[in-house]
């Protein structure tokens, strides 16, 4: 299997500020937010990166998708470094995250087309995939509404095409469901297994065990920042379902699944 | 990857072109406050002048009376007495501004003056007081003689007259009077509508994006980050300085209602030049003030955060505005052009007085040019740091 994804001890660290320490509760002026975190995704896998909230998944993606520099380590994303080549890991990876959010004065329509030239896409091309998203996720509806007047859902659906807009080989998915009513969070999911199908490589992170099970080929559990277990779905789960699995797991690194 | 700066470019004016609300606070109203300032002001302006300490008057007197001479020799005037045949050269001296002030008292005025009797219908002995009031030391000793003469007057139950013949006695010209007026007024409004126009603009555009969250959606894409950075100057430049020319509009429109007041207040003075002049100084001067507010914007959290922070920013260029009103020698060294704000403002004071310097007003918009690319690749930097794009 070809990696398209090695992340390599990964490490990153938040300066605490003093409310933070107090919402936090600690005297910490330090947060280790990732801590040496290595995993590998092979083309054409959907890896989940499964952990509660506050684990480090978010930091993780953010730190691939070179929003954010890590303290130590590299990840090299189909070749490109995250920490010497961030313009040609930009242009590998679509993204998309709740941080992301859109214009609210344009229209799904501009955003596209806008977001295509950044990519420099060729405008036949950018028409033609912009056909092919709208119709598909009934964008066409509400095309030339305001982003400002679109519900949540069709926000999420807009966010998601218009990530993809240069057809990326390495797709990045933060919380993808999140927020989102059944309806549209099984478009998502479908849209990621057809993803899948296409041959492109994904990587998911989520608190919602029934997604990864859904569309996961491999699964790196994060458990404080740190990368607990890494395997195949089925490896990890033992025969039992995830949920059960990962608070077996979890009480095992932790002592307690209670919430501090 | 091309360029993407054109996008960027684009899209901000997209954004702005298609806010009608935007478009008429930042462009409309400009012109129109301005129309209106500028004629209520045509109302209540008058002169203010200070001459500078230890200055010494030239000024030619016309049969001075001894009882006069040494209340007359208290003023800071050096005093040449002129006969018949040189007023017509002291007045010329007088709208070239090199002589500041021309006394003529009728033959025997002493002797005319105290036999005068207030009742009788005979016209009082007069006293012609000729002067400059383009020029502020001329205008500062006309004002002291005036009071003096004044004052001896009423001591002497309103035996004599000071200008109340039909003569032209400030013998400033149209463009005098132009210039003096333009030059002190127009830097000052003209620096504070370049302001507003750009504090308008640009932290709506970069804080407000960190603000809404969308600049790390434009973070992460290929593009180059000084790509943003040019983009976003560029579009916010161009904005600014349509607010600005609304500004200028409205200072043109006004123009007519100056004058009435002013009297003398011509903008046909001006030549082609001079507006080319104007032209890049202003322009030289919004892209500096777009650079630097869009760098105060890429730090702060938010647009009250950003607008807070450029406040003081405001009072400070409007407090440079008025510098040259001081008229200190200082301000034209060479050292000064490399300060901004307050070259630009030299500049255009220069420009509006017709002193204008081609040299200094190119070295002006060099040195406003040099910043705006220093600032540039500042926010290129800022765009680059995590510290300054996400910190919550």
């Amino acid at each position: 299997m070809e990696k398209i994804l090695e992340v390599n001890g990964l490490k990153k660290t938040f300066k605490l500020s003093a409310k933070q320490q107090k919402i936090e509760k600690t005297n910490e002026k330090v947060k280790v937010a990732v801590n040496d975190l290595s995993f590998t995704a092979y083309r054409g896998e959907v890896f989940g990166l499964l952990g509660s909230n506050g684990a480090g998944k978010t930091t993780t993606l953010r730190m691939l998708a070179t929003l954010i520099k890590p303290d130590a380590g590299d990840a090299l994303v189909n070749g490109a470094s995250i920490v010497s080549e961030p313009a040609k890991v930009r242009s590998n990876i679509g993204f998309l995250t709740s941080e992301l959010k859109l214009e609210e004065f344009f229209t799904p329509n501009y955003l596209f087309d806008f977001f295509s030239e950044l990519h420099g896409v060729p405008v036949e091309e950018a028409k033609k995939r912009k056909q092919d998203y709208f119709d598909r996720f009934g964008i066409d509806k509400f095309a030339e509404v305001k982003v400002g007047n679109l519900s949540t859902g069709m926000k999420q659906k807009v966010s998601l095409v218009i990530s993809l807009v240069h057809d990326p080989d390495i797709i990045i998915f933060d919380e993808p469901t999140n927020g989102l009513d059944v309806l549209t969070a099984k478009v998502v999911t479908d849209f990621l297994l057809d993803l899948k199908e296409r041959g492109k490589s994904i990587i998911v992170s989520t608190h919602i065990f029934s997604l990864i099970e859904k569309i996961c080929d491999r699964v790196g559990i994060v458990i404080s920042g740190q990368m607990v277990i890494c395997d195949t779905l089925e490896a990890i789960k033992q025969g039992k379902s995830l949920e059960e699995r990962f608070f077996e797991i979890y009480e095992d690194k932790v002592g307690t699944t209670d919430e501090k | 990857m091309k360029n993407n700066t054109l996008t960027i470019i684009k899209k901000e004016f997209a954004r702005f072109f298609g806010d009608k609300r935007m478009m008429f606070t930042t462009i409309l109203m400009p012109g129109l406050m301005i129309y209106i300032m500028y004629t209520l002001m045509g109302s209540l302006m008058m002169g203010q002048f200070v001459s500078e300490d230890g200055f010494v008057a030239s000024g030619y007197v016309q049969n001075m009376p001894e009882e006069l001479a040494p209340m007359l020799k208290q003023l800071p005037v050096d005093w040449k007495t002129v006969e018949n045949d040189a007023v017509a050269e002291i007045k010329t001296s007088l709208e070239e501004k090199e002589a500041d002030l021309l006394v003529l008292f009728p033959e025997q005025f002493m002797e005319t003056m105290l036999s005068y009797e207030v009742s009788a219908e005979k016209a009082a002995p007069q006293i012609e007081i000729y002067y400059n009031s383009a020029k502020p030391e001329s205008a500062d000793v006309n004002a002291m003689l005036h009071a003096m003469l004044e004052q001896y007057e009423a001591s002497l139950t309103n035996r004599f007259d000071i200008n109340e013949g039909q003569g032209k006695y400030d013998m400033a010209t149209d463009q005098d009077m132009t210039g003096q007026l333009f030059s002190m007024l127009l830097p000052m409004l003209m620096m504070t509508f370049m302001f507003s126009s750009c504090i308008s603009v640009a932290p709506e555009s970069i804080a407000g994006e960190k603000e809404r969250g969308t600049i790390a959606t434009l973070l992460v894409t290929p593009m180059k980050r000084s790509s943003l950075a040019l983009g976003k100057i560029i579009s916010l430049s161009c904005i600014a300085l349509i607010s600005g020319v609304s500004s200028f509009i409205g200072t043109m429109l006004s123009l007519p209602n100056m004058m009435s007041a002013a009297g003398g207040v011509d903008a046909s003075f001006y030549t082609f030049g001079d507006y080319a002049m104007l032209l890049g100084i202003i322009l030289s001067t919004v892209v500096l003030l777009v650079s630097f507010i869009s760098i105060i914007s890429a730090f702060a959290k938010s647009i009250k955060e950003a607008t807070s922070t450029c406040s003081p920013m405001t009072i400070l260029t409007m407090v440079v505005s008025l510098v040259p009103m001081m008229g200190s020698e200082g301000l034209k060294s060479i050292g000064m052009l490399f300060i901004p704000v307050l070259n630009s403002v030299l500049c255009m004071n220069n420009i509006f007085a017709f002193q204008a310097d081609v040299s200094r007003v190119l070295l002006t918009i060099g040195v406003n040019i040099v910043y705006s690319g220093l600032m540039t690749f500042g926010l290129t930097r800022i765009f680059n740091s995590e510290k300054a794009m996400f910190s919550k």
